[in-house]
């Protein structure tokens, strides 16, 4: 009977797999063999060469802008999870149902407009002469600069990320069974403990793959290190974007690109494990 | 259901007739369509003729009086370099494009890999242009035209007016100015950024180098880099220069610049003393094109003096006109633009800055590849 039914259940499992075959495999492959191909005056010719890889990993800028890639998009993680929180935490436990459904279709708006307008709007913001410098001088305070920095690479994935974390959080924070926040409460834990030792431990799922978000978004965006970063110290995306500018060389980009896809496939594995892992 | 067994049961030579008359109708179907779109056609519908360039070489102020002229709709692929070109090229068929838009540089490239059509010299008005645009290098495989130039431009120092006096920007020493340290950008391309710090290296031919000369380029730039706010492609530049975030710009030259201050923008160009550099654009017809015809007639629309005059003002970005006869009407109907630009018939223009050597072509690295130069670009934008 069991297998009848399994039978009967694999016609519809053909559809997910034809999508990620077709839309995600396949190309993942053609990357991958790419990888190995030459580029002969500006074509590409099918080969079957080891120089593109070995050309890439052996070069200094590449590690620099790995590291680099890697560091941001860490920041990211972190800058836009500490940020998320508090607003996860009140749209859960504060306001009423009604509220925080209204609040998470907000969350949403941000993505109707294009992140490259919004990114190209934090210019204003963040220039020597923009709105934040100016408010600063109405305080007697010295500018500070925020534009073409890491500082404003952050700021654009923040930008790109919080609301995605936002709502994956507050919906982690949104099942907690109320009655063991109030046993904490019975048993006089104070607000902070009932946040570390309660509310973080039930909510780690949540924070973990809200932070995987933040990674992954940040580790491949274009837009935030060219626009807000001035495109220095390069990231990964930028050198995908110079190595193919250089000669057409799309062989040395796509393993520039598998390294990327590599490294997110390993940071997600270890991320989910840190969520849904048993604890000792 | 009985006739439709019959019909299964005739005999063959029937059947075949039934199927032949059937195949008749159905192919006479699209041929009656397509006769009576060619009807249609010279009734009035526009062709298409497919350009590849950079952006607002297809725009209406440019083209609209050739489509309402030969009832044709030109229909623009625009790229953002050279080799976004190359790529766009190499990934389409023959045919893909009727016209072709490139840098100069590339044009030995494009004929060599067989991309371009061989031209007619005697089909383009070559007798209107200056002499040192006629016969310009690269665009000629000995007798044999691939390409007609059609604009080009200095690139020097662009700079903002309010920050930074013309009498500092008239050096790339500027560049190294304490003052402007992290007010400095490059437009991230390395070909005219590594072409200007080489003239300011000394470097009279500055993208023929020898080895220790190409040591002494690397070491120039890096010496740089500390000054450097960031890498900009083009909307960066744009947006840097006009809020203010960007004094200097490495790369550039009044095709940024000429279009900001359009705008009242407070940012201006300069050739310095140390030379500046010229880039080209020119025209070519793509292989394979089945517009032939339409494609010249298009080279010859923006190539004749009326053409040139829209090209020097095109919307996107201004740029200077080889064909003198196109100064000439300029000077009559815009003078000031004319003025603005240098291309004065009497008085100090821009084709003395030409003549005395001060500007050389833009190309791409004789000596070395253009990898090499490439990947020392990603090396100088990775240290600060």
């Amino acid at each position: 009977m069991s297998s009848n039914t399994s039978r009967r259940r694999w016609p519809l499992l053909l559809p997910p797999l034809l999508w990620q075959l077709t839309f995600f495999l396949l190309p993942l492959l053609f990357l991958f063999v790419i990888s190995f191909w030459s580029v002969v005056n500006f074509r590409l010719e099918p080969d079957m060469t080891l120089k593109n890889w070995d050309f890439m990993l052996s070069r200094s800028s590449f590690w620099s802008a790995y590291g680099h890639t890697w560091a941001l998009a860490l920041g990211a993680a972190v800058v836009t999870t500490c940020c998320s929180f508090p607003a996860a935490c009140s749209l859960a436990f504060t306001v009423s149902e009604r509220t925080r459904k209204l609040a998470l279709m907000f969350l949403v708006v941000p993505f109707f407009t294009s992140y490259l307008v919004r990114v190209y709007s934090w210019q204003a913001f963040l220039a020597d002469n923009g709105i934040v410098n100016a408010l600063l001088a109405l305080v007697g305070l010295d500018g500070l600069p925020m534009l073409n920095s890491d500082f404003g690479s952050l700021v654009g994935y923040v930008t790109l990320a919080l609301p995605l974390v936002t709502l994956v959080q507050t919906m982690g924070l949104a099942q907690i069974d109320r009655n063991l926040i109030e046993a904490a409460h019975n048993l006089r834990a104070g607000p902070v403990r009932t946040l570390f030792e309660v509310i973080m431990p039930l909510a780690k799922p949540s924070l973990v793959v809200g932070a995987l978000f933040a990674f992954i978004l940040a580790f491949g965006d274009f837009v935030a290190p060219t626009y807000l970063g001035g495109g220095a110290p390069p990231t990964l995306s930028n050198l995908i974007i110079d190595t193919t500018k250089s000669g057409q060389q799309w062989p040395r980009a796509a393993v520039v690109a598998i390294v990327m896809i590599l490294t997110l496939v390993v940071t997600s594995l270890a991320a989910v494990r840190l969520a849904y892992g048993r604890r000792k | 259901m009985k006739e439709e067994d019959k019909s299964l049961l005739s005999p063959f030579r029937r059947r075949f007739l039934q199927g032949s008359s059937a195949l008749a109708v159905g192919s006479a179907l699209p041929l009656s369509l397509v006769s009576a779109s060619s009807s249609a056609q010279t009734a009035g519908q526009p062709r298409t003729l497919t350009m590849l360039a950079w952006y607002g070489h297809a725009e209406p102020d440019i083209v609209a009086e050739f489509e309402a002229k030969y009832n044709v709709k030109v229909k623009p692929k625009y790229y953002t370099g050279g080799d976004n070109m190359l790529a766009l090229i190499s990934q389409s068929p023959a045919g893909t494009y009727d016209l072709i838009l490139s840098d100069a540089e590339y044009v030995p490239q494009l004929r060599k890999a067989g991309y371009l059509e061989r031209l007619e010299a005697k089909d383009y008005a070559f007798d209107d242009y200056f002499p040192e645009f006629q016969k310009f290098p690269g665009h000629w495989d000995g007798n044999d035209l691939y390409a007609v130039m059609v604009r080009f431009g200095f690139l020097g120092v662009a700079y903002n007016t309010d920050a930074v006096p013309e009498s500092k920007a008239r050096s790339f020493k500027v560049y190294w100015d304490p003052a402007y340290k992290g007010k400095v950008g490059h437009f991230d391309w390395y070909l005219p950024n590594m072409g200007e710090i080489s003239l300011y290296a000394g470097h009279k031919a500055p993208y023929r180098l020898e080895g220790d000369q190409f040591a002494k380029l690397k070491g120039v730039m890096k010496s740089l880099r500390p000054q450097v706010a960031g890498f900009f492609d083009y909307g960066g530049t744009f947006s840097g220069l006009k809020n203010g975030q960007l004094q200097l710009v490495c790369g550039i030259g009044d095709w940024i610049t000429g279009t900001l201050a359009r705008s009242g923008a407070k940012v201006s160009s300069v050739v310095p003393d140390e030379g500046g550099l010229q880039w080209t654009e020119s025209l070519s017809i793509g292989k394979g094109t089945r517009n032939r015809d339409l494609a010249k007639a298009f080279i010859q629309y923006i190539t004749s003096a009326q053409g040139q005059v829209k090209s020097a003002k095109m919307a996107a970005y201004p740029a200077l006109i080889p064909n003198r006869k196109g100064w000439e009407l300029l000077a009559q109907s815009d003078p000031a633009e004319a003025r603005r630009q240098g291309m004065v018939l009497q008085g100090h223009s821009v084709m003395d800055d030409i003549r005395s050597g001060k500007i050389v072509f833009r190309q791409l690295p004789v000596q070395q590849s253009i990898e090499d130069w490439n990947d020392f670009w990603s090396e100088y934008k990775e240290k600060a």
